[in-house]
């Protein structure tokens, strides 16, 4: 009996010191906010990566010209006005404000913004595509810039909330011109290293474990309250929930679903919820003469009457309340409701009707039904796996039999890109918060920079040329008709099976505020204390 | 002895690049690493340039070669996902899971062996009863499971522990950051280490307790009695001596499956070690961590077993003649 009480009485005192240590944690400063998310910023150079987390911590050490706003709309930044040049309309002229300073104490000048320009247009940088409409920038004077594109695009300016100014006198001295080149295999200064405008300043950063940010006191903004950020990223769900019940963070930013109900009753902590930037739907090969997968010698999605059937059977409010536990918003549209072109008309949805819907089916030249595969991802999406088996089941009611083959994004997306699918689930972000991007990627017949994720290859020339149209239609009104006859078409055919938008969800401390950032770019410079 | 270790070496080699083979194969399997590294709206053309420009589309013996001449010469490539040296960034991770599998395994050793002994010399003891029968539970719950009751009841019922991460640290080398130093670098042990731990020691306890009792049987403990040796000088002195060969075996092999399979502990407690850097590199697809990770692990295994294979040709003089040079 000499080992117990020797060993319990070790490490009862182990733990003592170890909850006086606690104790001192938790007596944090007031302005200090502790913040945990799912992952890590990939890396710090602002124009490599166009990634969430990323860009999220990027915003508070690099400014952009445009700001997206919690709302959606754009506000000034380091742009202070903006606007289409009167004679020329390839031609958006951009106001740089005046007065702001890099942390390292240079001004902020128009070549600055060229500069950046031309880095985020390099050939390693991930924010390419976006400004692929765009030809060249140029200084006018030290605080316009004029940024030429390959014609009227009068939506450019909404491709930019993610465009990071840098320093081009620190860029060339530290030889990070571009940014990081996988081929040339070297480090790169920028990964690492700051030099930005925003409202803090980099202290220190160890990847993956820990960023802690202080306030830049010559920010040419109003000073936030947040004078330090410390960010850490926690992988793991129930350790990230748990360091915020024990009070080691202040802020989650990425609530798992199923924990959302039980924190909003925990006392002493706040949950707020806000729709995302992300519409989840099925799509399915409309196109090809036979299904890869199929039991049956045709295609079935190619057939009016089998699309019909598979909107019919699907029951979104179950799925909203079962699998996503309410948070989420059904709707029919394949657009988030705050984005141009959205009408609650288009969005809204029956209930199901399975007897009709396998009517159908069997009128369609199915009388024993059809099987295909379904492709979906089990790591990308709120619940994505779980959705789609609620789909499988509500399918098989209108006797169509899906097959779930449920794999990682690294898998999954492959198929989508490839054509190899024959059914399969999707989330897809509209950033510059407009339907033209949705028609450009995920409607316009594949071919160039347009329907790269437009796997079930529907094709209509007469959309395509709406379209394309689009990208230069600067009288709004009559491109807000196009776009609306566009996505009549979209809908009557039903090429795209609309579930949900995502619903984000943040949880903090009691006594912070913080709204939900439609992009999920939550900023600490926002938050305000109670 | 120069032949005999020179060939174990050039054994080791072998095994180190038929691992690098199988993993390469493997990687084919994983997935696309570009749809990770690449926004939405990349076009299809441009995300082939970059497959092509990381080589992904050259030939399977081509990608192999390419990946093991840079090897040799200490070159892992840069990381897909976080765009830093690989080499770098397992140097950076090393530390901590290194820190972590020397506490747990040492905290496993030496209560597994005070555990096992008492156990052995009180079999009908209360005691050691409830002991053996908690041990299943150790060998029964999973770790992930472990880690997150203990994180429920140490951190956030009991606020005692931190529930994640590894605290401050301080820097000793330009890579090596050491926690031990620090209170909080101390307290943050304790949980992922337990968590570590707890299967090691009921193993090591078990395996203890079964080997003492054997011992207790032989005829030369019974001399020992008969010559009225002091029972603290028969436990200790000639029993628990004759146990720990196999037990010492065992625990060396154990060390490096401590470090190999930290993973799951590591991603429960936001552990910054090479494991959840492992893992955070399979989801986006990462093959230079990958590949450098799994090359890694297959050397501490080589390692140990080359030391272990050496140290039993000094130790039993068997092997010499065999390995004489006679055939």
């Amino acid at each position: 009996m000499t080992h117990m009480p020797r060993f319990s009485r070790a490490t009862a005192g182990l733990m003592l010191s170890a909850a006086t240590l606690a104790l001192s944690l938790t007596a944090a400063d007031a302005n200090t906010i502790r913040w945990a998310r799912s992952a890590d910023a990939l890396t710090l150079d602002p124009h490599s990566q166009n990634e969430g987390p990323t860009s999220t911590l990027l915003h508070h050490i690099y400014e952009t010209l445009v700001l997206r706003e919690t709302d959606g709309s754009l506000t000034p930044r380091l742009a202070t006005e903006w606007s289409i040049h009167p004679e020329d309309p390839s031609i958006w002229v951009f106001k740089i404000r005046e007065g702001v300073k890099f942390h390292d104490g240079a001004d902020l000048t128009a070549e600055d913004v060229v500069f950046s320009f031309n880095r985020v247009k390099a050939e390693s940088s991930g924010f390419r595509a976006l400004h692929a409409a765009a030809v060249s920038a140029e200084a006018v004077d030290d605080h316009t810039v004029h940024i030429k594109t390959n014609g009227p695009s009068p939506l450019y300016v909404q491709n930019l909330t993610n465009f990071f100014i840098v320093d081009k006198d620190w860029a060339e001295k530290n030889n990070v011109v571009e940014p990081q080149n996988f081929a040339a295999g070297e480090d790169n200064f920028a990964v690492r290293n700051t030099n930005g405008t925003g409202p803090y300043k980099l202290v220190s950063r160890d990847p993956e474990v820990k960023t802690v940010l202080t306030l830049n006191e010559n920010h040419w903004a109003e000073k936030p309250q947040v004078t330090e950020v410390i960010y850490t990223p926690i992988a793991e769900a129930a350790t990230r929930v748990a360091a915020l019940l024990s009070g080691e963070i202040d802020f989650v930013q990425d609530v798992p679903v199923q924990d959302v109900n039980r924190l909003q009753e925990t006392p002493g902590v706040t949950v707020v919820n806000g729709p995302e930037n992300r519409s989840i739907f099925f799509a399915y090969d409309v196109s090809s003469p036979k299904l890869r997968s199929g039991n049956v010698d045709d295609n079935p999605f190619a057939k009016q009457a089998v699309r019909d059937a598979i909107h019919m059977s699907i029951d979104r409010d179950a799925i909203k309340q079962v699998v996503m536990r309410g948070q989420s918003q059904p709707g029919a549209m394949p657009l988030p409701p705050f984005a141009n072109g959205w009408t609650a008309e288009l969005d809204a949805y029956d209930k199901p009707d399975y007897a009709k819907a396998a009517e159908l089916v069997k009128e369609a030249g199915y009388p024993n039904g059809f099987s295909f595969d379904m492709n979906c991802s089990n790591d990308r999406y709120l619940n994505d796996e779980a959705i789609c088996q609620a789909v499988v089941a509500m399918l098989s009611r209108a006797n169509i039999k899906a097959n779930l083959v449920s794999q990682s994004r690294n898998l999954h997306f492959p198929l989508i890109e490839k054509r190899e699918s024959d059914f399969y689930l999707l989330g897809w972000g509209v950033p510059p918060f407009d339907s033209q991007y949705v028609f450009d990627f995920l409607v316009h017949t594949p071919g160039g920079s347009y329907g790269s994720y437009n796997g079930g290859q529907y094709s209509n020339p007469d959309l395509d040329k709406k379209i394309e149209a689009l990208a230069t239609m600067t009288d709004l009104e009559a491109r807000n008709a196009s776009i609306a006859e566009i996505w009549k078409v979209v809908m009557d055919e039903k090429i795209i099976l609309n579930i949900h938008n995502q619903v984000l969800a943040y949880a903090m401390k009691d006594g912070i505020n913080l709204a939900v950032h439609p992009e999920n770019q939550a900023n600490m410079s926002t938050v305000t204390y109670k | 002895m120069l032949a005999y270790s020179l060939r174990r070496v050039l054994q080791s080699i072998l095994v180190m690049l038929v691992v690098a083979l199988i993993s390469f194969a493997l990687f084919r399997f994983v997935g696309d690493p570009v749809n990770s590294m690449v926004g939405q709206e990349t076009s299809l053309a441009d995300r082939e340039a970059l497959r092509r420009q990381l080589g992904l589309y050259d030939p399977f013996v081509v990608q192999f070669w390419n990946f093991i001449t840079r090897a040799v010469q200490g070159d892992f490539g840069i990381s897909y996902r976080l765009q830093e040296p690989v080499m770098k960034l397992i140097l950076s991770r090393l530390p901590a899971t290194l820190e972590l599998a020397l506490v747990s395994g040492t905290a496993a050793f030496i209560l597994g062996v005070g555990f096992g002994v008492y156990t052995a010399l009180n079999r009908r003891g209360l005691a050691s009863n409830g002991i053996m029968t908690l041990s299943l539970i150790g060998v029964s719950l999973p770790t992930f499971l472990i880690g997150v009751l203990l994180i429920w009841v140490f951190a956030v019922e009991l606020k005692w522990l931190p529930s994640f991460g590894r605290g401050d640290t301080v820097a000793l080398t330009s890579w090596w950051t050491t926690g031990f130093l620090t209170p909080s670098g101390r307290a943050s042990l304790v949980l992922p280490a337990v968590t570590l731990g707890l299967y090691q020691m009921t193993l090591i306890m078990r395996l203890v307790r079964a080997e003492m009792l054997e011992v207790l049987r032989t005829d030369y403990v019974k001399f020992a009695r008969a010559r009225g040796l002091s029972q603290r000088a028969i436990h200790f002195g000639h029993a628990l001596k004759n146990t720990m060969v196999p037990v010492i075996t065992v625990m060396g092999l154990q060390l490096g499956s401590i470090i190999a399979f930290s993973i799951i502990t590591e991603t429960v407690f936001q552990w910054p070690g090479i494991g959840s850097l492992f893992i955070n590199s399979v989801k986006a697809v990462d093959v230079p961590v990958m590949a450098a990770y799994l090359m890694m692990i297959a050397a501490i295994f080589v390692i140990i077993n080359l030391i272990v294979d050496i140290l039993y040709y000094i130790v039993d003089p068997r092997l010499r003649l065999d390995g004489g040079g006679k055939h």
